[in-house]
């Protein structure tokens, strides 16, 4: 062996089962370990300009070769609403029975679609950004987060659209639109979480965003967003009695019903599910601590294999 | 495998004694493999896909999952201020290597152990093509974690770095009407922009004309004077002798041989016959002195 040195070495040689202890001794951490939950909770607000700036230029980027640029920001929703009001006001004539119909059935649109979005979006967050996790360090929970905050974005886009539809339908302006800022707060923390759930899940399973449109549709049609589920379920008599309530307490119902009863003054307190804001922070909070500790408990898993 | 360590931990730095130096990487017997989903290995690859669901590990190889064993049992020390080259033909696990050290890979087997949080160069996945130059050095240094003020201090110097402006207002532009070459100036500036502890970086030096090229290889050396250590995964014979002063040689996943810069070069060109003058490359050269790896 001696003739292998150039020089002969001037300490003892470790062996090589003393690289652990090596390390130990200088104090070196395990490469790519999991951070506990405080320290990810840390690095994640440490982060935090990182999150909205990436939430920011994913909406950006999204219209900038279109010629009307940042106008689809508004355009889009509104005609996505047109169409919903087509179909379901004109030719399924969904409208009897609900007052200020074009403002319910357009709110309903908006507020679903936030969540939907986030969700997809939320899906593929890891495994449609597979070159940013294997190429940086960030706790992976910024991603996730980071789009449903663009759908946050998205959706104040939309509301200007529909103040701007609300006073055109003679809807006045009162005291209790300042509920929609609650309202969209817990909403996007039940949206942020159900997103970390939903990224784990895409990213061991890429296949699941292929199966999400077919569920989240069902989800639409059963969170009364084009009609008002308790007239639905009145004209069904064979229906359960316990039907209507759960539909009504399911989260995309309670966040739309808390949003038109705070924008349409027509749309009235008896209309809502009892307890609702109870059961909107619930809803958020589950949502959002079992989301953020379901994903953090995989985050050395993000991008491998 | 003890005699390997000897020879790879007692490597002293020109100039150092040992008892100054600081260990900042080390990987310990590690083993990296990849498994690949619907390689369609044996049954047509629907059927395979079903297998796989339905029983996970037992039939891993039944089921169309193959696995391929990028690095097999590599161990060395890194100290601070080291720069290492990793060299290999095409596939022998440098990348991999590189990826498991900054924690974004799983080992099988073994550990690496760091100093701080390794980080690759490279910001290019941050990166959005739709946006302005502007936007994207923001983007890229926040990615990189660095803070809001700390991006807005060197943005000046990020830009003149690049040289992006050097023939008009370019950084206001999007991305998308850069050419590659101006892309990838500002993609390496934005990336040499932070301060590393560990700074690994693969294959990044061969961007740009000459000029910046010699830019880069400057900023480099003053990454390496603050950073700990530096790796460099490179093909340019030259950009690893100008910029290292020790080389790994992976060869097949395995660590071939490990020593300073010309050593380990002149025998990789002898195996790669890359000069032309040396004899028909072995299959395994003998180790030279100090090239302690056996492969």
């Amino acid at each position: 062996m001696s003739q292998v040195l150039h020089t002969p070495p001037p300490t003892p040689a470790p062996a090589d089962d003393d690289l652990a202890a090596l390390a130990a001794r200088h104090g070196l951490s395990v490469s790519g370990a999991r951070p506990s939950l405080p320290e990810y909770v840390r690095q994640l607000w440490a982060r935090r300009h990182f999150i909205s700036a990436f939430a920011t230029a994913k909406l950006t980027s999204q219209y900038s070769q279109a010629k009307l640029g940042q106008v689809w920001q508004v355009m889009t929703p509104l005609l996505n609403a047109a169409v919903y009001y087509f179909i379901f006001g004109v030719l399924l004539d969904t409208k009897r029975n609900v007052p200020d119909y074009i403002p319910f059935l357009v709110t309903g649109v908006f507020i679903w679609t936030f969540t939907q979005s986030s969700i997809m979006s939320g899906t593929r967050a890891i495994s449609g950004n597979l070159g940013l996790v294997r190429a940086l360090h960030f706790p992976r929970a910024a991603l996730p987060i980071s789009f449903a905050l663009q759908q946050l974005q998205q959706l104040l886009f939309s509301m200007c659209a529909l103040v701007v539809i609300l006073l055109c339908f003679g809807v006045p302006v009162a005291a209790s639109w300042v509920l929609a800022v609650p309202a969209l707060i817990l909403q996007f923390t039940f949206n942020a979480g159900v997103a970390m759930i939903m990224a784990r899940l895409g990213a061991k399973t890429p296949d699941i965003a292929q199966l999400m449109p077919f569920v989240l549709r069902t989800w639409m049609y059963i969170s009364g967003v084009m009609w008002s589920i308790e007239r639905l379920t009145g004209q069904h008599k064979g229906l359960p009695s316990w039907v209507a309530p759960v539909l009504k307490a399911n989260p995309p119902a309670v966040y739309i019903d808390l949003m038109r009863y705070s924008l349409i003054d027509s749309f009235k307190a008896s209309q809502l599910p009892p307890h609702v804001w109870a059961l909107a922070t619930g809803w958020a909070l589950v949502a959002g601590v079992v989301g953020f500790i379901y994903f953090w408990k995989a985050e050395e898993t993000y991008g491998r294999g | 495998m003890a005699e390997n360590t000897f020879e790879i931990n007692d490597r002293v730095p020109a100039g150092r004694t040992p008892a100054e130096r600081i260990p900042t990487v080390v990987v310990d017997g590690v083993d990296i493999v990849y498994r690949v989903n619907g390689t369609g290995a044996g049954k047509g690859s629907a059927t395979a896909a079903l297998n796989r669901m339905l029983r996970r590990k037992q039939a891993e190889k039944a089921a169309g999952v193959r696995k391929v064993h990028a690095v097999k049992n590599v161990s060395f020390v890194a100290y601070k201020g080291e720069a290492i080259g990793l060299i290999g033909t095409n596939g022998s696990g440098k990348s991999t290597l590189l990826k498991a050290i900054a924690g974004l890979l799983p080992v099988e087997n073994g550990r690496i152990f760091t100093d701080g949080q390794p980080s690759l160069l490279g910001v290019n996945a941050a990166l959005m093509n739709d946006l302005t130059g502007e936007r994207n050095v923001y983007l890229g240094g926040l990615a990189m974690g660095m803070s809001r003020e700390q991006v807005k201090d060197r943005y000046q110097d990020i830009v003149d770095f690049s040289g992006i402006n050097e023939k008009g207002d370019f950084i206001t532009l999007p991305m998308r009407t850069y050419s590659s070459g101006m892309a990838a100036r500002l993609r390496f500036s934005i990336a040499a922009a932070k301060d590393h502890d560990v700074l690994l970086i693969d294959e990044a030096l061969a961007t740009g004309d000459a000029a910046f090229r010699i830019r880069s290889e400057e900023r480099i050396r003053a990454l390496r004077e603050q950073a700990g250590t530096v790796f460099l995964v490179s093909h340019s014979a030259k950009s690893i002798r100008d910029t290292c002063d020790r080389v790994l040689w992976l060869e097949r996943g395995e660590l071939r041989m490990d020593g300073p810069t010309e050593e380990v070069m002149e025998q990789y060109e002898a195996f790669t016959g890359d000069k032309g003058n040396k004899p028909k490359p072995k299959a395994k050269p003998k180790p030279k002195p100090t090239t302690a790896v056996p492969a």
